[in-house]
């Protein structure tokens, strides 16, 4: 088989990992694909030289082709996201002061969200100046969780406290100057505000959002109908990649090369931490969190609609888009499922059977279940 | 301001090109340009300036929030589109390659601003063969400094003339099939190690 070149853009970010494997492990060049990988400093960067067709394909937030489906991105080309790069892998991070604080007002000293959040409630309304968090992207998970834990302790986002835009390498800089009292963002970004002494992971996205995507892979629309067996091979190559990361027996290498240089260029050990999921919540406080950041268990990969559509709806919930069966729609259809199940087939893995799912009481930290089928009520519960 | 010209608003971090880029705007006639080298000093500026065309330089790291900062800004109270028609893929293309972005007020005529467009993306263009032209003539100034060091090892060592020394090494070179500065360099390092 002659070699398909495929770039990809990706951010520094842990979960750029699978890309970065499937690259250095040898498993695109398996499936015949020469996958060149090109860091970006801006997701407006990823995005738009996705749709200006630079990048193939690209590690993009997993709201990210929704919202360009539903023209709230600049420039207007289809995207769609036939797979997610992993479960979890963000995390809440406070400074220490403001932790104090919270464990002044009652916080339990766990990773459990709702005590924290409650705990920051008591802060919030002690008055004081009004507490600035930061996200890396309007249309990215971390501003949806981090929305979703404050709204269901109580705190109302835009109202209560400010939700600012931060690139991640500038986050922990930001914390320590007292510039914002907290962000919500991807690994090792948690892990080096960690390291920097100033801050204290609060709560992770496992437990706010259980077995919930964050970063997916974005292609755009066109590229994907005129090259799909450069796709399928690129999924497959992934797939493979997601596998040898969930091994724990690779942890080390995967960190190890994700480290380097031309990737993240930041110390193996502190990658492993996210990786691992054992995690430092506060200098010299190591908690161990099995489902932090998972590769590849629990259909890791697939691309559920369920996941686009609960997005959607946290997206009219904070006014990004008003809500219409037609938007709807367009949400759903920006994840491909039947893209990932073609592609994966051959693996022989076992798949899920439907590409919905109810997300049961027990998937957010609140208790309050997502039916896929039921939306409109879903969306009418939260309005603000 | 009762003015039908449009502002503009440059920001970027590196100096020499934003100064590229404003001068350019201004020989083309264009009279309200402002230069903004940081992202603070946008947030403090923008309801003054109220520009109705922002150029960003895409290696911007904190491109997110400026253009989030954008789209909320009341300064720029009609919507933001990345330039003016979203269909004309190529121009979008060209621009992003030259490594600018731009934002542009809604309802802007298409003319208008494609020339003060044209005009960012041929001052990047320029400003990068610049670039690479002086770090061309960097490296090969570096070179010769290498090559005149090997030379005067050649001299002192071996008693040979300057015209004999480097005809020592490209000879060298010929027959190893290497670069001459990569055989001064071998030299001049095992030179160093030898030194007490």
């Amino acid at each position: 088989m002659s070699d398909l070149r495929i770039t990809a853009g990706f951010l520094p970010l842990l979960d750029s990992l699978l890309l970065v494997v499937a690259r250095e492990k040898g498993l695109a060049a398996t499936q015949g694909i020469d996958l060149a990988l090109v860091r970006e400093t801006s997701w407006a960067n990823i995005r738009d030289r996705v749709a200006v067709g630079h990048f193939d394909v690209a590690h993009m937030l997993g709201p990210m082709p929704i919202a360009a489906n539903l023209g709230l991105s600049p420039i207007a080309v289809p995207i769609v996201a036939p797979m997610t790069l992993g479960l979890g892998g963000n995390a809440i991070t406070v400074s220490v002061a403001l932790w104090q604080r919270m464990l002044d007002a009652g916080a339990p000293g766990n990773i459990d969200p709702g005590p924290a959040g409650a705990a920051l409630r008591m802060v919030v309304a002690g008055g004081g100046p009004r507490l600035r968090f930061a996200v890396t992207h309007p249309h990215s998970g971390h501003n949806y969780e981090l929305r979703y834990w404050l709204a269901s302790s109580g705190i109302v986002p835009d109202r209560d406290v400010d939700i600012v835009i931060l690139p991640p390498p500038l986050m922990a800089d930001a914390l320590a100057a007292g510039t914002v009292e907290g962000y919500c963002v991807g690994e090792p970004w948690n892990s080096a505000g960690v390291a920097s002494g100033a801050g204290r992971i609060v709560t992770v996205k496992a437990r706010i959002w259980a077995e919930s995507p964050d970063k997916v892979l974005g292609v755009g629309e066109r590229w994907a109908t005129q090259n799909p067996e450069a796709l399928a091979a690129l999924l497959r190559a992934l797939y493979a990649a997601s596998v040898w990361c969930g091994d724990p027996a690779n942890h080390a290498e995967a960190a190890a090369i994700l480290g380097g240089p031309a990737y993240l260029d930041r110390p193996s050990e502190l990658l492993l931490r996210g990786l691992s999921g054992r995690l430092e919540l506060i200098r010299g406080e190591s908690v161990r969190i099995p489902d932090f950041y998972v590769p590849s268990a629990q259909s890791a990969t697939f691309p559920w609609i369920t996941h686009a559509l609960w997005y959607y709806t946290q997206m009219v919930r904070w006014g990004d888009v008003p809500h219409s069966d037609e938007n709807a729609r367009r949400a759903a259809d920006s994840y491909r499922p039947d893209l990932y199940r073609s592609a994966i087939a051959p693996f022989g893995a076992a798949l899920p059977t439907g590409d919905r799912k109810l997300l049961s009481a027990g998937t957010f930290f609140d208790g309050v279940p997502f039916d896929p089928d039921s939306f409109d009520t879903y969306i009418e519960s939260q309005r603000v | 301001m009762p003015s039908d010209e449009l502002a503009i608003l440059i920001v970027d971090e590196d100096r020499v090109r934003a100064t590229i880029i404003e001068d350019g705007l201004r020989e083309a006639g264009h009279q309200r340009v402002t230069v903004i080298n940081s992202t603070q000093e946008v947030a403090r500026r923008i309801t003054e300036i109220a520009p109705d065309v922002v150029v960003i330089d895409l290696e911007n790291p904190d491109r997110d929030r400026l253009e989030h900062f954008f789209t909320l800004s009341k300064a720029l109270h009609r919507p933001v589109a990345m330039f003016v028609d979203r269909s004309d893929a190529a121009a979008i293309g060209a621009a992003i390659e030259a490594g600018v972005s731009a934002y542009v007020v809604d309802g802007l005529r298409k003319d208008r601003v494609k020339s003060i467009l044209d005009m960012a993306v041929l001052r990047f263009n320029a400003y990068s063969r610049l670039q690479r032209e002086l770090d061309e003539a960097r490296t090969a100034l570096e070179d010769r400094r290498v090559i005149d060091k090997a030379k005067a090892i050649l001299i002192k060592q071996r008693g040979l003339s300057e015209a004999d020394a480097y005809s020592l090494l490209r000879k060298t070179a010929m027959n190893q099939n290497r670069r001459i500065v990569d055989i001064a360099q071998s030299l001049v390092t095992a030179a160093g190690l030898l030194e007490p």
